[in-house]
Order: structure tokens, then sequence, then C-alpha cells
């Protein structure tokens, strides 16, 4: 089984900051990371080779130095990386980026055939999860998104548990197929110290434009993104709330009346 | 089967980096392990980097290294609570780039740096990943196991340049619990200012440094120091006392910052700074008699762990690199006669005894214990030379020779005799 992880370095929202003036991301020193969703769908790929067998790639598009997501996904338990890096890829919006993402996905499947592309369910610094779709449009293949579990797979299917607003759906799907991870699928594990060993001299394969096959350059980077940000601001503090003060002994009675107050809002069985 | 290395190094501050750096410029196969998230992020210091050391190991490093300001002044502070007897040494010669002497630097980005270099030399890092001890077999050390799983590795020669508190040197008896008076507890805080206000405020030209040490009452009398250095666009102000002071001043660490930040001395010079970091680490304070067993089978001891620290002339990473640059000279001779036993990596204890390290470590090795049972130097003799300085540069009517007197027979209200025993033995711990 070959799964391919689609991997974006994204800058940690954490530590990020809004510049008042301007409302855009001030990046100055902020550490760039792994996006967290894609590091899950990394580690859940690797769960399932552990399990199934087979292999797992990562690809990445960026600039050189994104290079370090791949790095971090070789910790992980990846075995195989690829960059698409290219100033033609530049400012591309997810229309975009999937376009690229596919030339370079129907690159790596002439060699080894893919069975599942895994994509985080969005990037933290874009927040829009069109990417994972827009590939699996593109490559004809069923998008299953927010991916919470994936229980069973097989030769010719996989059976997946898919998180929705109050429950969850219960899936299987074809194969080959794209599937968007959720966070709680699984919990990060500490890498182990050959993988360590392997990902700091760990080089991935390099592609620009004119590696990939049948490119149509109209519909990359700046060019093929028809998305306009038309206004950016900060949301708005939320309002309203009430702070208790006093003692500890005091909140707390204080809580209490609140409590008693406002039972209807948490259904509290009066009987 | 674990991989095997030549060398491993276990922590990336300076003496790790500076026998790494060494071996595998000489063709050795080197893993450093780190267990920050990267090399300095756990590491303090005050920030002085001597320069001596780190050129011989790369030339002209002041070049392409993140330091902050070379200093061009140093200045001593005996402080009373409102006071100071201050000295000191400015000179342009240490202006020059041909005669520098020392640099401010930030820990966090030098540590980077000086790892960085390393690595481009070919040694194997690996961050976030902790030692928790040596892989013995028939008493000699064949490698190390980290946290990791599957955290076996292999080499000929382990270096434990893994800090003040070597619990892997511990591991292998080397050394013993460190005693409260044998370690000082630094706390310190960087504090951005811009260029130009620190430029004036320690009369400075631009691009040069200067670092206050204060004795005295920066610590309530008890043993230890404080410090104040000039970064870029930053200061350096700290604090560090030995554990066993601390537990006599009754002062927590952050409150000894504060009372140091708030001492009329101090405070004109840090007004208006932004705190930006808060920093504490462990300095070895043991001197020469804490110096553990720094060589076995496989095995060498350097820098802090091995409490390299001159602590009376703040010298410490200087000693921790030259360290490193002997174990680096140990370790390639034993490459070549293929045996990493004892004996033969013993050159590495040789020279640090030899050396300016074992010397000077040598020369203050009752300095620290004596200052700690005698609490008067700094406790009643600061506040008096304060007292006496004002009395004789007051002009109040009184004849100078009525001053000198009156000054005299102050110092000699402890009792001539006492006062004399107390001069004759600073002077012996200090010969």
């Amino acid at each position: 089984m070959h799964i391919v992880v689609c991997v974006k370095q994204v800058p940690d929202t954490k530590v990020i900051k809004i510049n008042p003036k301007t409302n855009t991301l001030d990046r100055r020193g902020v550490p760039s990371i792994l996006n967290p969703y894609d590091t899950h769908a990394v580690q859940e790929a690797v769960h399932l080779k552990q399990q199934y067998g087979g292999k797992v790639s990562v690809l990445s598009m960026g600039p050189p130095q994104a290079t370090a997501v791949i790095k971090k996904s070789i910790e992980i338990g990846a075995d195989e990386g690829y960059l698409i890096s290219d100033r033609a890829f530049a400012g591309a919006d997810t229309l975009a980026t999937s376009y690229a993402l596919t030339k370079a996905l129907e690159k790596i499947s002439k060699t080894s055939p893919i069975d599942m592309v895994f994509c985080g369910k969005h990037a933290i610094d874009g927040d829009t999860g069109q990417v994972g779709p827009g590939i699996a449009k593109r490559l004809d293949i069923p998008p299953i998104t927010n991916i919470s579990a994936i229980t069973k797979v097989t030769k010719d299917y996989v059976e997946l548990q898919r998180k929705l607003q109050d429950g969850y759906a219960y899936i299987r799907s074809t194969l080959p197929c794209l599937i968007t991870i959720e966070k709680e699928i699984n919990e990060i594990e500490y890498a182990s110290f050959p993988n360590m060993l392997k990902a700091v001299h760990f080089q991935p394969v390099v592609w620009s434009v004119d590696h990939l096959e049948n490119v149509d350059r109209k519909q990359l980077g700046l060019k093929g993104s028809p998305t306009v940000v038309g206004k950016m601001f900060a949301p708005p503090k939320q309002e309203g709330g009430h702070r208790l003060e006093g003692t500890p002994e005091e909140q707390v009675k204080q809580l209490v009346e609140v409590l008693k107050d406002k039972q209807d809002l948490f259904h509290v069985n009066k009987s | 089967m674990p991989e095997k290395f030549d060398v491993i190094v276990v922590g990336a501050g300076p003496a790790g980096t500076s026998c790494g750096y060494q071996c595998a410029k000489n063709g050795l196969k080197v893993l450093q392990i780190e267990r920050g998230e990267y090399p300095g992020a756990k590491n303090v210091m005050g920030g002085v980097l001597y320069k001596q050391q780190l050129e011989e190991i790369i030339p002209e490093f002041w070049k392409e290294a993140p330091i902050e300001r070379p200093i061009v002044e140093q200045r001593m502070w005996l402080m009373d609570e409102e006071s100071a007897i201050t000295f000191g040494y400015k000179g342009q010669a240490w202006a020059n780039e041909a005669s520098y002497n020392n640099f401010t630097i930030l820990r966090a980005k030098f540590d980077q740096w000086f790892a960085g270099k390393a690595q481009e030399q070919g040694v194997t890092l690996i961050n976030e990943t902790v030692v928790e001890e040596c892989l013995v077999e028939d008493g000699k050390v064949i490698g190390v196991r980290t946290d990791r799983p599957e955290g076996e590795v292999l080499a000929d020669v382990v270096v434990l340049a893994d800090g003040v508190n070597s619990l892997l040197a511990k591991q292998l008896g080397f050394h013993h619990d460190i005693e409260p008076a044998q370690v000082a507890l630094t706390v310190m805080e960087v504090l951005k200012l811009p260029s130009e206000t620190i430029n004036e405020r320690f009369n400075l030209e631009d691009g040069q440094g200067c670092t206050i040490e204060m004795f005295g009452d920066a610590t309530k009398g008890h043993l230890g120091t404080a410090f104040l250095y000039t970064n870029k666009d930053s200061l350096n102000i700290g604090v560090g006392a030995t554990l066993s002071s601390i537990v006599k001043v009754k002062m927590k660490p952050y409150e000894l910052l504060e009372y140091v930040k708030n001492h009329p001395m101090v405070k004109p010079l840090i007004q208006g700074a932004e705190e930006a970091e808060y920093l504490a680490h462990l300095i070895p304070e043991g001197g020469y008699h804490a110096i553990p067993k720094l060589v076995g089978d496989g095995v060498i001891v350097a820098g802090d762990a091995a409490q390299l620290v001159n602590g009376i002339h703040r010298e410490g990473s200087n000693m921790a690199m030259k360290s490193g640059s002997y174990a680096a000279e140990a370790i390639l001779l034993a490459k070549q006669t293929g045996r990493f036993t004892e004996d033969v990596l013993d050159i590495y204890r040789e020279k640090v005894y030899e050396s300016f390290i074992g010397q000077d470590l040598k020369k203050y090795k009752d300095a620290t214990e004596t200052l700690e049972t005698h609490p008067q130097y700094l406790k009643e003799y600061i506040p008096m030379m304060n007292r006496a300085a004002r009395e004789f540069f007051t002009v109040d009517g009184a004849s100078k020779r009525e001053k000198q007197k009156g000054i005299f027979n102050m110092f000699m209200e402890r009792g001539k005799i006492r006062t004399v025993q107390d001069m004759y033995r600073a002077w012996k711990v200090m010969k």
C-alpha cells in the first residue's frame, strides 16, 4: 500500500501577531512548523504502514526551506519525500496549489501507484480546507473529509469514521481515495532514534516545474489564482461575560447562584 | 543493531560543540545529542565570551558569529545599600579587532551558530533527545541510551558535556551529589533598551560594550555576585549566589534580582527597559576541589559537567571550549592507537590540569569556601570601605589626618588581631 501525505510548512500561529495598522500577519521571528493536522496525517499513514505494510511518501510545495517539514515527516516515520519548488508556484491560492500538487502526484504514481492521498483537515494559516478536495476532484477520486478514524483497510476499500457537526458518519470508500485528517485521529508518537538519525541527512526529491509533465503554466502560481483578498481584519474581541470578584469562598457562592439561575441552559434534570 | 559512531557528544554547549567540531574536522564520525529544542535553548550564562579559546578553533569567528558587543570596559562595584566603591578598566586596545579580549553574547543565538559550524564540519546533531544513561560493558562505556524508542547508539568514546548537574557522570560514579555550597543559582533578565540609550548611559561608542560586576550588597552580603552587561540593544542583568547562601539570605532568587534592579546604583541604568526574557541556571562554583574523575574507559567529562568554572574571574565558557579541544585531541590520539581506554585518554586529564584551567582553579581552590565560611569580607568590609570612602571624600572641616585616623579606627573595630588575620587570609586565598 502506498500512501502519499501532502504536507505544508506554516507559521506557528500560536506565536503570530496581527499588525493592527495593516491587518496583515506579522511574521517576524515566527518559527515555521509542520501544519499540525498534517502531522497527524503523517502519523496515521505511518500507523497504517506498520499495520498493513507498504510505504509512506510525503509531498510538499514551497521554498527550499520547506525541506524542514519533510524532514519532520521522516522523523515520524515516512519513507520518501518530494518537494516541488519553483518561482512559478509562488503566490498560489488553493486552486493553483491543488493543480501543482496534482501534477506532482501524477508523476509519483507513475513509478509507484498511489492507494490513498492524505491531507490535513486544513492548514492553520489559511483555514480553507480546499486543497485536499481540489486534488481529489482533479485526480477524479473520492474526497472524504474530516476523518477521525480509519477502521479497516483492504486492497479494494477503506472504512472510515467521519466527524460531523453532532456525531459521526461511518463510511466505506473505494480505493484510491483522498482523505483529510482530524487531529483526534491519533496521538503523535515520540519519534524513534533511528528515524531521528535518518531525518538529519535526509534530502527530498526536489522538482521544479520543468520536472512535471503536461503542465499548463497558466494554471500555476499567482497567474492561476483567481482568489482575491478583499479585506482583512482582526476579529472583534469577545464581549459580555461576568467576572466574579472576592475571596475564593465568595466567588464559589456567587458561581453557585449563577448556575442555579441559569440551570435551564445546562439541561439540568430538576427531579 | 544500533548504529555506531566514532564519538558521541552529549550536550550542545560550548564544551560539547568545541569537541564535536574538532573531532569531525579531523574526519571522525560524530553524533551530538542535545536535550533542548535547539542548541542554546536551555543554556544560560551572564554573557561574556572570551576570544582566545574560540579563536583557536574558528579564526576571526567574530566576523560571522552572533556577538553582541566587544567589551572595552570592565567595571567592579563594591556595593553598600546606597553606594558603591567603583573601579575598573577601560581601554581602546580592546576595541581593536587585533586585540579584542571578550564579547557579550546571548547564548540562545550563539550556541545555535556554534553548533551549526560543527554541523558544517560533519557533526550529526539530534535535538530534543535526552540521554538517559551510558551503556557500560565490562567497565567500558560503549554508547548511550536515549529516551526515544530504539534509543541505543554506540561509539568508541562518549564525551559527557551534559552540563553542571551531570547525571551521566554521576551514573558512572565519577562524582557525588553536588553540595549546596558548590553550586550557584543564577537568575537573569534580558532587558530591551535602544542601542543609543545604552551608549549614552554607559558612556560607550557604537558597537562597544561594558560589563559591571557587583559585590556586597547586591547579594545582601552573602557569597555571590550580580552583573550588568551591555548587548546590542538589550542589557543582561542577573544575580547569582551559592545555594547555601540563598538558604541563608532567606530571599527567593527573583526577589534578590528585583532588589538589585532597584538599587540606586543600578536603577537609573536600566530605567524604562522592557523585560524580554527571564532565565535561570545552576553554575558550578566548587572549583578545584569539585572536579570529578575526568576520564574512564571510553568516556571523557568536559565543561560544566567537569565543574570547570572560575567563579572569581567569571570564566567558564572559555574553559568549557578549551576542555572540549583537549578532549578532541585525546580522542584523535586514541583513534591513532585504536585504543579508547582510560590510560590512553588520560592525556586529556593531564592537559586540563596542566593548562590555565587547572592552574587557575588551583590558585583559587579555597576562595569560595573561605568567603562562604568568613562572611565578613562581603558583609562587613565592603560596607566599611564604603563608609570610609564617604568619610574621606566628605569636606566637613575635619582635617585629613583626623579622617584617616577615624577610618583606621573603624577598620580596627573588629579588633586588631582579627582584622590582620582577615587580611592575611584574604591574601592567602587570592595569591
